[in-house]
């Protein structure tokens, strides 16, 4: 790392400020004004829009197997989904999820 | 309103947040021994996990900061890993909207993908919530989660040992955030928003600053909503 003491502090400052600019945007600007039905229509979906595309990648082409394809993880996470959906609970499907995933490297290794 | 059902709500925050310690924890740590490793002293690695409180964010600003890329590319970036928060932020909105703008500022600063997901799901199951019974489940919620990020980063930072990979603790994230999302998938249109968020997360990973990310949310929102009132015009 070649940057300033100054230069990192900024880093984190300016990093700081814009992260907490985007988490409030919505928050501090709207507030309780009544957004439109089509907005919260679209709202609604969030999670189910941002997550599953943020986690795909990892599980298809995980970074501890420098990319490759690996079935227990990939079988973890279809086990983690289905206790997920089936049971409604978060702690279920992590533990699915985790026994899966350490039963399946210890077998497939 | 009895203080009773805001406590109770409190506490069922911090018992739904409890379980995602097995994210925070190692990934805490191993922020802590990647930016010391990088260079960063300990207030830095510090000011990091306090002023950003943002995982990914941070690995990605090390990251790009050893590659000695240049400061404006490193904040660019990093930013467009948290624009998802935006997001979020607006999702939220409906739920506590009326707080007073210090509540919100703080739900705000630790508005972080476990809290949020945890939050928005209750809320949408319990739409008969209080404001103030919200705000004390979002807090409980962030109990658990937002300290111990601070707490394992510099326990990361002084011992400096990395949780050896036969842990695969790599796929503690996939997991969590898996465990998360399935049971929101709780109508066809949030099923059809997600396949669509996996199909076009996957589709447009080449895309650089992790903008595919959020083309394909945007996508699946769209596709979840007009199913949802495609559903509403068939009942």
């Amino acid at each position: 790392m070649s940057q300033s003491t100054l230069e990192i502090w900024a880093i984190i400052a300016a990093l700081g400020v814009g992260t907490f600019l985007l988490r409030f945007s919505f928050l501090g600007m709207i507030g309780n004004r009544k957004m439109p039905d089509w907005v919260l229509r679209h709202l609604r979906y969030t999670p189910v829009a941002v997550l599953p595309a943020l986690v795909a990648p990892m599980v298809v082409w995980p970074q501890a197997t420098g990319g490759d394809f690996d079935l227990p993880r990939v079988l973890a996470a279809a086990a983690t989904v289905l206790l997920g959906y089936l049971t409604r609970n978060v702690l279920a499907a992590i533990g699915a999820g985790a026994v899966t995933l350490y039963a399946m490297l210890y077998l497939l290794g | 309103m009895p203080a009773s059902t805001v406590k109770s709500a409190y506490w069922t925050g911090v018992r739904h947040g409890a379980p995602f310690l097995l994210v925070i924890v190692p990934f805490a740590v191993l922020f802590g021994v990647v930016g010391t490793e990088a260079g960063l002293n300990l207030a830095q690695v510090m000011g990091f996990s306090v002023l950003v409180i943002a995982g990914a964010a941070q690995f990605t600003a090390v990251q790009m900061m050893s590659d000695n890329a240049p400061t404006l590319i490193v904040l660019a970036t990093a930013l467009a890993v948290n624009l998802r928060m935006a997001m979020y932020s607006a999702s939220l909105t409906p739920y506590v909207g009326d707080a007073p703008v210090w509540k919100r500022a703080l739900v705000a600063y630790f508005l972080v993908d476990q809290t949020y997901a945890v939050g928005h799901a209750r809320f949408e199951a319990r739409p008969d919530m209080t404001l103030a019974e919200r705000l004390a489940y979002l807090f409980g919620v962030i109990t658990p989660i937002c300290p111990m990020w601070y707490v394992m980063t510099l326990v990361g930072a002084l011992v400096g040992q990395e949780i050896p990979p036969e842990f695969a603790l790599d796929f503690a994230v996939p997991i969590t955030f898996l465990a998360m999302v399935a049971p929101a998938l709780r109508t066809a249109a949030h099923v059809a928003a997600a396949g669509v968020s996996v199909v076009l997360g996957l589709a447009l990973a080449f895309m650089p600053y992790n903008t595919g990310l959020l083309v394909a949310a945007v996508g699946a929102m769209v596709v979840g909503a007009q199913v949802e009132l495609w559903l509403g015009r068939r009942a």
